[in-house]
């Protein structure tokens, strides 16, 4: 409850929106600010801070709650991942892509047939990569980065424009 | 913001200059690129998204020939695959966002034209899909029985145009020309059992009819073999499972296959790996239970491709179809089909070709490839018409996801993020975006359909859902779509 009071507070001074696509750097990095100095207040939950490489390099670092899952916190800290958790986490596409790094893969809970259907289908898909909807953060994973995935579009239109000539 | 901005104020006289903020807010206005988009579907939303986070000033109107939005989230998707349709909510996002506006109703190559939209804007994005599909080019397709898959899922999914369709559902066979996912999707929604399609945002006229349906068989029809399906695995997943029907997989398809997909990429290889399970390994007790019991079956056939529609004797009703026995020369994606000269017979009374969906072109200045059917286009700038650029099915051709089309709206949109911030788009060029549009809609005696319209037309589909145990009723007829927003 403190947390929304201050975090709105701050926000409301803001001179743009709360949209996912409104929202300005400086306007996300003072709602983090707020976010994260309510959190002095909230003793309950585990922290876990998740570093995200974004596609144009930038690393965009969050503070996690343990169990959310890695699409959560992109949600839920408004971090600036372009089309990220389409389907909102029902396993209906596969836009939360994730690549892990070897050691930390390996940890991860077992994955299902569910998530492999739809991982699957992901765009640029390696050894590593997992749905960030699958994915829940636990204490352990403190420091954990991630990569998002770059897109291949180009070299799949040109192949699937020449595939229309069949 | 020097230069533009004398240039602006000076028509204005000396004293407005010493305005604090006013000659800012005439540069800020000028220097706003003014940028629409063709086509509500995912291709237009998602370019319009990212257009307007990538740039803090771009303004982006998306217009739309239906009065409601969202293309095939709402008249593709099947009804029963709901978190398919989540995308609206983002698309919802967008269109709320101040910088941009829906404008419904509108017929762009009709209600304005293309050149038109280009004197309004800086940028005009088409993204206006495919809403005609590829055609057999076989006697007898034009018989009562045989339809588009595309006709059929408009049909009950609500496009308006293709409510009327009636499609027969009195024979116990139907063949299903094509293995994609929209060939999956016609059969699952004739094979559904009614206590779960009744549940779902299927229209109330379908549902109807499926109920009186008496399909209890359904082929999938394909030219080549199991290794160039086209479905996806999820989707033959559920197939495999659904409830009150028992797969007729033939083993003898898929003999030696085991060996050849040892080494191939991931996706492949577990998708052909469940065919081949689902062919050769002896179901599970609960499995072994379901399929005893199953009233319907639905199967695959490959290497069969299609050269009649064979006609009952009165001569207008489809009774079954003749098919080329294929071989295979090649392999993997680009393996090609040839005919052995051995020929099969299928009877069945519905047949429904799902070949390929198809674009057309929207206006005659749009430069428009009818071989390959999309607008020429190089990273989304259509090809000798500059201040003009494409998205989605009609740029890239019509295959793909949701995110296939996202991730190419976004590369349209940066191609348009690039030609803004390099001068090739000329924005000391001011333009009046839909202030102009309104005006020539206006004398046409067109009625823009607004966003806030179609959250009302939302809102009673929704209502009348709720009364029948639905997400929605689909509103079919679009003058009752007008009615209700008193247009």
């Amino acid at each position: 409850m403190i947390r929304m009071n201050l975090a709105l507070s701050v926000l409301s001074r803001l001179p743009v929106t709360l949209s996912g696509v409104e929202l300005t750097k400086r306007g996300r990095a003072m709602a983090q600010l707020a976010l994260t100095s309510c959190n002095l207040f909230d003793s309950s939950a585990d922290r876990v801070t998740v570093h995200f490489i974004n596609r144009d390099g930038e690393r965009l670092t969050a503070t996690a709650k343990e169990g959310e899952s890695l699409l959560e916190v992109v949600v839920n800290q408004n971090l600036s991942i372009d089309g990220f958790g389409a389907c909102e986490g029902t396993l209906a596409c596969s836009t939360c892509h994730l690549i892990f790094e070897e050691d930390v893969f390996q940890k991860l809970d077992a994955i299902t047939d569910e998530e492999l259907d739809m991982l699957d289908l992901a765009y640029g898909l390696t050894d590593t990569s997992r749905l960030g909807c699958q994915v829940c953060v636990k204490k352990a994973m403190d420091g954990l980065t991630v990569q998002v995935p770059a897109e291949v579009a180009d070299m799949r239109r040109e192949l699937e424009v020449g595939k229309q000539s069949k | 913001m020097g230069s533009s901005c004398g240039r602006v104020c000076w028509k204005w006289g000396s004293p407005l200059r010493r305005l604090p903020g006013f000659s800012r807010l005439l540069s800020t206005a000028a220097l706003a690129p003014q940028i629409c988009v063709v086509g509500s579907g995912p291709a237009g939303f998602y370019t319009a998204q990212h257009l307007l986070k990538h740039h803090r000033l771009a303004r982006v109107d998306i217009y739309e020939k239906l009065p409601v939005p969202f293309g095939l989230v709402r008249f593709g998707v099947a009804p029963d695959h709901p978190e398919v349709k989540n995308v609206i909510n983002t698309f919802t996002q967008t269109a709320h966002s101040d910088r941009c506006a829906y404008y419904g109703n509108v017929t762009i190559g009709k209600d304005v034209m293309v050149k038109e939209l280009q004197r309004a804007y800086h940028a005009v994005v088409l993204s206006y899909g495919a809403e005609d599909n590829r055609i057999l080019g076989i006697p007898g397709e034009n018989l009562s029985g045989v339809y588009s898959a595309r006709a059929f899922v408009g049909w009950y999914n609500g496009l308006p145009e293709n409510r009327d369709l009636k499609p027969d559902l009195s024979s116990e066979t139907a063949v299903v020309l094509g293995q994609g996912n929209v060939a999956l999707d016609v059969a699952r929604v004739l094979l559904s059992p009614l206590d779960i399609l009744r549940k779902t945002d299927i229209t109330e006229g379908s549902l109807a009819a499926i109920a009186c349906s008496k399909v209890k068989r359904v082929w999938l029809v394909g030219r080549r073999g199991p290794l160039q399906v086209a479905f996806t695995i999820k989707e033959l997943r559920e197939m495999i499972n659904l409830p009150g029907t028992r797969p007729l997989l033939d083993p003898a398809d898929f003999t030696g296959l085991g060996d050849v997909i040892k080494d191939i990429p991931r996706p492949r290889k577990r998708l052909t790996e469940l065919m081949i399970k689902s062919a050769r390994e002896k179901p599970g007790e609960k499995e072994a239970a379901l399929w005893a019991s199953a009233t319907k079956e639905w199967g695959l056939k490959f290497q069969r491709s299609p050269l009649e529609v064979l006609p009952a004797t009165d001569g207008k009703q489809a009774r079954g179809i003749r098919m080329a026995v294929t071989r295979l020369e090649g392999s993997g994606e680009s393996a090609r089909a040839v005919p052995t000269g051995e020929v099969e017979e299928l009877e069945c009374g519905l047949i429904l070709s799902s070949i390929g969906y198809r674009s057309l072109p929207l206006d005659s200045s749009i430069p428009f490839d009818p071989k390959l059917g999309i607008i020429p286009n190089s990273l989304g700038r259509v090809q000798g018409a500059p201040g003009l650029y494409c998205s989605g099915w009609v740029k890239r051709g019509p295959t793909g996801v949701i995110i296939t089309t996202m991730n190419d709206s976004f590369d349209t949109a940066q191609s348009v993020l690039e030609d803004l911030q390099t001068g090739v788009l000329n924005l000391s060029n001011s333009k009046e975006g839909f202030k102009s549009v309104r005006s020539i809609l206006h004398s046409r005696g067109v009625h823009p359909v607004t966003f806030s319209d179609w959250e009302k037309i939302d809102a009673a589909e929704v209502a009348r859902g709720k009364l029948a145990g639905k997400p929605r009723e689909k509103i079919v007829d679009p003058q009752e779509m007008l009615q209700l927003i008193s247009h």
